[in-house]
């Protein structure tokens, strides 16, 4: 390679004497010896108790509650939601509960869901991303993967389209914190700022408008989502700059689940006011839900997670454990080829031939 | 281009153009383009002189002799052009020594034999011109009926394939079937109540939804059928072969030849050969005789010691002996031992009667063109040898007549009277002349075999016999061939009255053989002991050592050679294949289909008592579908090693359909197998035989177009690019100059290619059935709704960029140990003969050790992420960051599993492993950026997921977790296997860590065996004693006639050949007497 073709004299055809073309590349040629598995092996097995028990602690510093409230007090609002006749209706009940030690720091608010398939196949197609990040020609004219939410009956375009939007979970809830001796306060939650920033800033977006034009104007000519009540503009009275595709709530419920039981944040504690700078204090709390999400045709649950945090996330003990399994593991297999070593292997005399 | 004489003149043709019927011109040195009818030529009595190594092997000339009736026409164009006869003859054939006919010509019919006709594939040679008929042309000719049929090669491991990827197929059917029931089930429960918020699209039921289902899947896994698997494995074998054509130690600079992979898709087959099929002449021998050795009058001459006494190899660096004193010494002539001049020079008398005997007891014919410049044309090269050698001693063989030989003996000018030539046949094994010296005294110079001379000495010569017998001894064990030279001085009258007889017997109408056998017999005898000679039919460099080393790679070696019976098993000696330790050698060399079968029958029962009678056939079914049948002969144990010699005619019956097997059976417990005397069609047919019942995988080699068939049969030919010609080497699948170089194809390129091929072929169904099962296991959990794990462009992109480089550059740089080693240990070239590193069973496992693996990384990560969130508070759970989980966790732990299987880490490889990684990484970013997002919006929805996933400690400690539990168990598998049940392969390596290797063994002469067979081989054979003392043969002739003797080529090959003889007359058939 690289040299003049068509050389001369007796040596014409000689292949060139390159480490690459005879092979001779230098290498370096590993082999798994005991000197370096079973070393590597005891390492490991160490690694991960240690990482097993840090994360251990970890999880069990975090506090966590759930709350199936599916039925329980809120059966006849379960019962309701059976018959698609009362669909409309609203539906009020409220859980209560009790924190028996304090939840310190910050307080996330999950709503969860149970059997609820988010990661169908259909399902998760079925929306248009080019809407959502304020294509105009998106906006009246949905993508057919969002069938059959494209248009409604009037043959108005859909605007968030597709199942996923549709089906947006509705319930809504209220916590209250029952003060030992003077009436319910009203947990302050933080429900704005819970998406992830992408998703919020890039992922979705209004139409482009004018300054003289309120998000209804820019949504003129398009429908709600057969399911909900109100249209998308028009989804927090509060905020008017969460409404429209940017409203929090449906950028949660657009990041589809990957399985079918899953926990979407709802919002975090304000901790501004006392009593609950220091985060959730112990004592009686009753939420009180607007029941509008029906489960029961999928028996599917629905419940309601409070908890704490870490570095490391949420009270999830698989992975600590998981490594503590693994780290055991090891240790065996380890001993295991320790032993074989020995009786086999260290002299040589398994490698004589 | 040749001149066909059609109509009426002559004119220039292409070959192609050539008909049945044409009547065609050849000149010197022109390929016999047809099988022609010789109707006459330039030389006397319409002989033609044709070289027939193309076809047979054998590089003697043969004569052919045109009928007078046509030979008359001479080269009269105006009565060949209306030459009109009618030839009836058998149909086209294969027999290259058999041809039957008639030629009517004016009412008159004259037989026509083998003699008559010219075959395709002959040489003309020393003949100015000659005319023939083409009697059969193309397709129809001898040679190409003799040629094999060419077959597409494919190797073993092309079938496996095929069978694997076709159940591969099935397997993927069945998953579809699976996750389509599983989907009509889900459907009817679940999904049914479901349809609120994702109602069905319009007239589409669950068992319907269950089809779609079942396509969706075919569409989601079809990532178990490796397409690319294909492209990657040609790409492989590709890079493999140029390495075959780089390597310099397969160069031959002597005539600038690189070895040359002539087909690039059976490089790994190279690493499973269990049987070689070789040629002898020009593949192990360079076809070149030498005077080596000789012992006479006791003393032996052509060692050489050193000053301690051991003995010295004599290398091509050795001094010389300088001939220049001797104005007609052949030049190219060489011998090292100087003590044989100065014993000739003075004028020892032994010495001088030695090589006066060597000068005269010959049927050798001298050229002298010029002055001093002699040619010999030997009808056998061991002749030409011993006639030169004794030209280069001072005994100068000058020129012949019918009744006298002239020789110049130490430069004095001799004339001797030819008597008598007692003619070489294979009963005799010896020949004699009977001259007389011009002070008148009778001589009868006796040379041949010496079993047969001893029989005929003299009993006052015992104690020189007692001698020369060690000398031939050890000759013998050296694998020289060997002459014992006798003399004997007779007496006038006695000759004068034997002479009488002698007459009388030859024109004798009835047993004129017999006659002249006893008369022979008679006169010799009580004959003087001079000494013997040792002609050494010298070997390609390294043969012997090539052939121990695939010996001890267990490869099994059978010559299958045009050649004598003695020659070959001669040349079985020199190279160590037959082996005086052996327990026995079995020559079967019976006339009849009973006697072979006894034969055989004797020998497999000598060598294995308890053998069954019926073999064991082992009948199975193989390929794609199953449609293939193949039957199997396993080996039957043996100990000890035995040698078989079969000869052609023996094995002609051998080869029918009832006696095969059992030639199969003996032949395969031998060590050894030496067929001699083979056409190339039986070559074809021994090496269909193994196949076939052998299911291994078998090598030919060979150098001529007589073992074109047989190299176009086997698994693998292989062409050694050397003198005789091209076709070898055009139908060859690798080709080089060298036997030896076959050690380094099989036991360096094969065995890595084998080795690469195979662990590359595991990695390759391992990365993708563990790809493709974790969407399997996520169907439990999304309804069987065909949705994938991996982000679209992961899927995309997993084959083509990920993990295509990792594994190309393991497929093409990985080695266990280096070349070095070996060569040391060719034991480790057993793995592949035994089909151990790919099969289905090697296949299971790796399928196996995947469902373990996408176990893992779909498990882990679903319970690591399902319920978990950021840590601060925000969604990790959803379908995106989980994609991007699951196929991190799978490019991570299928790279660490290539770095387990990797054995040897060329720079190449780290960047191939690392690039992979940091352009996945890099892909992945750019892929889930705003950018692209706002470019492509619909294409790239996975935005940000890289950004808001990969950031949490979560994830990497699952990734942790994952290639944790995939790689560990692997590496203490291997690690227990490696102390438990260490293969050669282990082994190798564990020393190769730990030593340095031997240095190779200054190369001593082998130690020398003594032998007590006889060594005696010689090529010559009867006939040519009678042409000699014909007076008609010798008719002077003006010296142009034959313009070209010697092809002077200018290549180098030229040199290589230091002596160049050429034989004159066919060889009779087999001598039917009884011994």
């Amino acid at each position: 390679m690289g040299k003049v073709k068509g050389k001369l004299g007796p040596l014409a055809r000689r292949p060139d004497n390159s480490a690459f073309k005879q092979q001779r590349l230098p290498a370096w040629s590993p082999m798994l010896t005991a000197n370096t598995v079973l070393p590597f092996f005891y390492i490991m097995a160490l690694i991960c108790l240690l990482l097993g028990v840090w994360l251990l602690l970890t999880v069990q510093s975090t506090r966590e509650i759930k709350l199936d409230y599916t039925v329980g007090p809120c059966d006849k609002c379960h019962e309701k939601r059976k018959n698609v006749t009362s669909a409309a209706e609203d539906c009020k009940c409220t859980v209560e509960f009790t924190i028996e030690k304090r939840f310190k720091g910050d307080v996330f608010f999950y709503y969860g869901l149970k059997n609820f398939h988010q990661n169908l196949r259909r399902y998760m197609d079925s929306r248009d991303d080019g809407q959502m990040v304020g294509r105009k020609n998106n906006l009246k004219n949905p993508s057919s993967y969002c069938k059959p939410f494209v248009r409604d009956q009037s043959g108005l375009p859909i605007a968030p389209c597709g199942a996923v939007a549709n089906s947006i979970f509705n319930d809504s809830f209220t916590l209250m914190y029952h003060e030992p001796s003077s009436t319910p306060v009203k947990v302050p939650l933080l429900r704005r700022g819970i998406t992830w920033y992408t998703d919020k800033n890039v992922k979705f977006r209004n139409p482009k408008m004018n300054s003289s034009m309120n998000l209804a104007q820019v949504f003129e000519g398009t429908a709600k989502p057969l399911y909900w009540k109100k249209p998308v503009y028009d989804l927090d009275p509060l905020d008017q700059n969460n409404n429209g595709f940017i409203n929090d709530d449906l950028i949660i419920w657009m990041r589809e689940a990957a399985f079918p039981n899953f926990k979407k944040l709802y919002g975090v504690l304000h901790r501004a006011k006392k009593p609950f700078t220091g985060g959730l204090p112990a004592g009686n709390y009753s939420i009180d839900i607007s029941y509008n999400f029906p489960v029961q045709p999928f028996q599917g649950r629905k419940e309601i997670v409070l908890t704490t945090l870490t570095w490391f996330g949420g009270q999830n003990h698989f992975l600590p454990i998981a490594y503590l399994v693994t780290s055991s593991l090891i240790l065996l297999i380890a001993i295991a080829l320790t032993v074989v070593w020995c009786k086999f292997g260290k002299n040589g005399k398994n490698m004589e031939e | 281009m040749l001149w066909s004489s059609l109509p009426g003149r002559l004119k220039t043709e292409k070959w192609m153009n050539v008909q049945v019927g044409d009547i065609i011109k050849l000149e010197n040195d022109q390929f016999v383009t047809a099988d022609l009818l010789l109707l006459s030529s330039s030389e006397p009595l319409n002989l033609v002189y044709v070289e027939t190594a193309e076809l047979d092997g054998e590089t003697n000339l043969k004569v052919k002799q045109a009928l007078t009736v046509t030979g008359e026409m001479g080269d009269n164009i105006d009565t060949l052009a209306p030459f009109n006869g009618e030839v009836r003859c058998e149909p086209p054939n294969n027999r290259l020594d058999k041809f039957k006919g008639t030629l009517t010509l004016d009412g008159q019919v004259y037989a026509l034999d083998n003699d008559k006709v010219l075959l395709r594939g002959c040489t003309l040679r020393n003949t100015e011109w000659c005319f023939g008929l083409v009697i059969f042309g193309g397709p129809d000719t001898k040679l190409m009926q003799n040629s094999g049929k060419t077959t597409f090669k494919r190797t073993s491991i092309d079938h496996l394939m095929n069978v694997l990827v076709l159940c591969i197929f099935g397997f993927l059917v069945s998953m579809c079937t699976f996750m389509a029931v599983a989907n009509s089930l889900w459907e009817t429960s679940d999904g049914e109540v479901f349809t609120a918020f994702l109602p069905r699209e319009d007239g589409i039921n669950a068992p319907l939804s269950s089809f779609l289902s079942f396509w969706s899947y075919v569409i989601v896994l079809n990532t178990v059928v490796p397409i690319s698997l294909y492209v990657s494995v040609e790409i492989i074998r590709l890079g493999n072969s140029f390495f075959i054509d780089w390597d310099r130690k397969m160069y031959y600079p002597k005539s600038d030849t690189p070895a040359q992979a002539r087909t690039t898709t059976l490089n790994e087959e190279l690493g499973q050969i269990k049987y070689i099929f070789s040629d002898k002449t020009g593949t192990l021998t360079q076809n070149i005789m030498t005077f080596n050795k000789c012992s006479i009058n006791g003393k032996c001459y052509g060692e050489l010691f050193d000053f301690s006494g051991h003995r010295v190899e004599i290398t091509e660096k050795t001094e010389k002996v300088d001939f220049s004193w001797n104005r007609l010494a052949d030049l190219k002539f060489s011998f090292h031992d100087h003590s044989l001049v100065e014993t000739v020079r003075e004028g020892n008398a032994a010495a001088q009667a030695f090589f006066r005997l060597l000068a005269l007891c010959h049927t050798v014919m001298p050229e002298e063109k010029k002055e001093g410049e002699l040619n010999y044309q030997a009808q056998s090269p061991d002749e030409g040898a011993l006639v030169t050698a004794a030209r280069n001693f001072g005994f100068v063989f000058r020129s012949r007549t019918p009744e006298t030989i002239t020789v110049v003996e130490m430069d004095k000018q001799v004339v001797y009277e030819l008597l008598a030539v007692l003619d070489f046949n294979n009963v005799r094994k010896r020949m004699s002349v009977i001259v007389r010296s011009p002070e008148g005294k009778l001589t009868l110079y006796c040379k041949g075999a010496d079993t047969i001379i001893y029989e005929r000495l003299d009993p006052s010569c015992n104690k020189l016999m007692n001698v020369t017998t060690g000398h031939l001894n050890e000759y013998a064990g050296d694998g020289l061939r060997t002459l014992v030279l006798a003399y004997k001085d007779l007496d006038e009258d006695y000759m004068e009255d034997w002479k009488k007889r002698h007459y009388e017997a030859c024109i004798a109408m009835d047993d004129r053989e017999e006659r002249l056998d006893e008369l022979y017999e008679e006169i010799e005898k009580d004959l003087q002991l001079l000494g013997a000679t040792a002609v050494e039919d010298k070997l390609q460099d390294g043969v012997p050592q090539t052939i121990e080393q695939l010996a001890k790679a267990d490869i099994k070696i059978w010559v299958l050679t045009g050649d004598k019976q003695e020659t070959a098993e001669n040349i079985g000696y020199s190279c160590n294949m037959l082996r005086e330790e052996m327990k026995g050698i079995f020559i079967v060399n019976a006339n009849t289909a009973e006697g072979v079968k006894e034969e055989l029958e004797n020998a497999r029962r000598t060598m294995c008592p308890d053998s069954p009678v019926e073999p064991n056939v082992i009948r199975s079914r193989a390929g794609l579908f199953w449609t293939q049948k193949t039957v199997n002969v396993p080996d039957e144990k043996v100990d000890g090693d035995y040698g078989l010699v079969i000869n052609g005619h023996s094995l002609a019956f051998a080869l029918e359909k009832n006696l095969q097997l059992e030639l199969l059976r003996t032949a395969c417990m031998c060590q050894t197998v030496i067929c001699c005397r083979v056409t190339p069609l039986q070559k074809a047919q021994v090496v269909q035989l193994v196949k076939k019942y052998k299911q291994a995988v078998t090598l030919a080699i060979g150098d001529g177009a007589n073992d074109v068939s047989m190299i176009k049969a086997a698994h693998i030919g292989v062409g050694i690019s050397g003198q005789e010609g091209m076709q070898a080497v055009l139908s060859s699948d690798f080709s080089f100059a060298q036997f030896r170089y076959l050690q380094r194809l099989l036991l360096v390129h094969g065995r890595w290619s084998y080795l690469r091929m195979c662990k590359f072929l595991r990695y390759f169904f391992y990365k993708n059935f563990t790809f493709t099962l974790v969407h399997f296991w996520y169907a439990f959990f999304c309804g069987f709704s065909a949705q994938t794990v991996y982000d679209e462009w992961f899927i995309t992109l997993y084959n083509l960029i990920y993990t295509a480089l990792p594994i190309l550059g393991m497929g093409i740089f990985d080695q266990d140990v280096n070349d070095r080693w070996s060569f040391q240990y060719p034991q480790l070239y057993s793995p592949g003969q035994l089909n151990l590193y790919f099969s289905k069973k090697a296949f299971v496992r790796c399928v196996m050790h995947s469902c373990y693996s996408s176990l893992i990384l779909f498990f882990i990560p679903w319970a690591a992420i399902q319920d978990t969130v950021r840590d601060d508070g925000k969604d990790i759970a959803d379908y995106q960051s989980f994609a991007l989980l699951a196929q991190t966790c799978l490019l991570v732990v299928v790279n660490i599993q290539i770095c387990l299987d990797t054995h040897y880490w060329t720079a190449v490889n780290q960047f191939f492993v690392w690039g992979s990684l940091a352009a996945y990484f890099a892909v992945t970013f750019t892929m889930y950026s705003n950018g692209m997002f706002f470019i492509f919006t619909s294409s790239f929805p996975f935005i940000g997921t890289a950004r808001n996933s990969l950031s949490q400690p979560n994830m990497w400690l699952t990734i942790f977790l994952t290639a944790l539990l995939c790689t560990l168990p692997v590496v203490a598998f291997r690690f227990i296997l490696i102390q438990l049940r260490p293969t050669i392969n282990d082994k190798v390596r564990s020393k190769f860590r730990k030593e340095v290797l031997p240095a190779a063994k200054p190369r001593r002469p082998p130690m020398r065996r003594i032998s007590t067979r006889s060594g005696y081989a010689f090529s010559h054979s009867q006939g040519y004693g009678d042409l000699v003392t014909s007076k008609r043969f010798l008719l002077t002739r003006p010296l142009k006639s034959r313009p070209i003797l010697f092809v002077k080529t200018d290549s180098a090959l030229a040199e290589n050949r230091p002596q160049h003889y050429r034989t004159i007359r066919e060889e009779q058939e087999e001598v039917h007497r009884g011994p």
